[in-house]
């Protein structure tokens, strides 16, 4: 029988969230790891019994966990990630160059074609992959290394690399995303890179139009469209259909185009998912009301959808890395937010049940179909 | 016999009860200290002291006979009755954040 298991990273520890297909009943286990923040949990494509988390604090540093039985147990595996060669300087907020230092890890991403596999997106912003389960840990320096990285700053959550998405028919190629240098792509499995922030416009930094400096929240993607890929810039919903080479704004009638989370429909490439935020300055949702919005004509016409979600007085925000779609079908939808609500909708987001209401403050949200 | 007090997270991650005893060879010193814990709980590598560098993580304190240690060399010989084991070696989650 299908089912599905939500992995929530929250600011004091990791939460299992399992239902059944029909996805109306819910069991939660947790917290794992209490106290310690759970920046991102996400399972391998081809063993899901196979579940990373990055666990991190500001007092003991950063550790990654791994489980092989669906998160009922879990083990530390590698938690060493050393800058290749002499790291060299990106730009520091006043804009003199500092030293790359690590901070943590953001987003773990299973590898689609090899269990051993798993790339780790950390802060200051690099790619690192695993090729043994997370025990030892390499970087994949031709992104740092291509060039424009001393011209990277961060933005003010960090200088993270926060995003990665593989294309499952040609796993050389990644997009993966930093705040706030922009998205880049590599077409050879990570040997070089190339930004791709072409039509990108950003009023807060220097150039507008800039080569690098962008501060892209999210990427998502469908696998059946790989070139295409829909980004939640800072301010501005965008889309590119040749894979990042250019980009153009599909921000349509949203009520405001800032926002952290963007995701794709599991069946149809041309619904998107955003979750406007008020502004830079207010991170809350528009208007006290707590809305996704969705579009089926992948961006410009966009709709709310409210119907079982808080339409007053709700003022949370909704991270990055915290909104997932299963795979069923209708595919269910599923977020967290800053006030510890995650909320599942399992009809694609006509309707949604809060799955739990009073857990930390939400940092990301997967979920894992199981067969 | 050197006692050490780890921090409770720390106790959690590495699935330990109560104190930690160690032996160390030649002179007790904090890296000593350290390098026969994080020997015995390799999973505590990186959580006390910085995988690169070895020093002491901002928001980590060593204390000990009522005295903080922290800013000591680390290879400094700890207090006598730390490395006698009639007093523990304590390390400190720091006060810190709200």
């Amino acid at each position: 029988m299908s089912g599905v298991r939500v992995l929530v990273g929250t600011k004091k520890g990791a939460f299992i969230l399992t239902a059944d297909g029909k996805r109306e009943s819910w069991n939660v286990s947790g917290p794992h790891f209490p106290g310690w923040e759970i920046y991102h949990m996400k399972g391998s494509p081809l063993n899901p019994d196979r579940i990373y988390a990055s666990q991190t604090s500001g007092w003991f540093g950063q550790l990654v966990q791994r489980s092989d039985d669906g998160g009922k147990s879990w083990e530390p595996v590698g938690n060493k990630f050393a800058y290749d060669g002499v790291p060299g300087t990106h730009q520091w907020y006043d804009g003199t160059p500092h030293p790359w230092e690590f901070k943590r890890v953001w987003h773990l991403e299973p590898s689609t074609t090899d269990a051993e596999s798993v790339y780790a997106g950390i802060e200051d912003a690099a790619l690192f992959q695993s090729k043994d389960g997370g025990k030892e840990w390499s970087e994949l320096s031709g992104l740092r290394g291509h060039g424009s990285g001393p011209r990277w700053s961060p933005g003010a959550g960090g200088m993270c690399l926060h995003t990665i998405l593989i294309d499952q028919n040609n796993p050389d190629r990644i997009y993966i995303a930093i705040s706030a240098a922009g998205a880049f792509r590599t077409d050879d499995g990570g040997k070089t890179w190339k930004p791709i922030n072409q039509g990108l416009r950003s009023e807060y930094i220097p150039d507008p139009n800039a080569e690098v400096g962008h501060c892209v929240h999210h990427l998502a993607m469908h696998q059946s469209k790989p070139n295409t890929v829909f980004m939640q810039k800072h301010w501005d919903v965008m889309r590119t259909d040749n894979g990042g080479d250019t980009w153009h704004e599909v921000s349509g009638d949203l009520p405001t185009d800032f926002g952290f989370v963007i995701d794709v429909h599991a069946h149809q490439p041309e619904t998107v998912y955003v979750v406007p935020i008020k502004s830079d300055a207010e991170h809350y949702v528009h208007e006290g009301k707590l809305r996704v919005f969705r579009s089926k004509s992948g961006g410009n016409e966009w709709e709310p959808l409210t119907k079982g979600l808080p339409q007053k007085d709700c003022y949370v925000n909704v991270l990055r890395d915290a909104m997932a779609i299963d795979s069923l079908d209708p595919c269910g939808v599923y977020f967290g937010t800053s006030g510890g609500q995650v909320y599942g909708s399992n009809d694609e987001g006509d309707s949604w049940q809060p799955l739990v209401r009073d857990l930390p403050g939400v940092l990301s949200v997967e979920v894992q179909t199981l067969q | 016999m050197i006692r050490v007090v780890l921090p409770g997270p720390l106790r959690s991650l590495a699935r330990i009860d109560g104190e930690v005893q160690v032996d160390v060879e030649g002179r007790a010193t904090q890296r000593a200290i350290l390098d026969a814990i994080e020997s015995r709980y390799p999973m505590l590598r990186g959580t006390i002291r910085d995988y690169g560098t070895l020093k002491r993580r901002p928001f980590v304190r060593f204390y000990a006979c009522e005295r903080d240690l922290s800013h000591e060399s680390p290879d400094e010989a700890v207090p006598q009755a730390v490395a006698e084991g009639k007093e523990p070696f304590l390390v400190i989650g720091a006060v810190a954040g709200g």
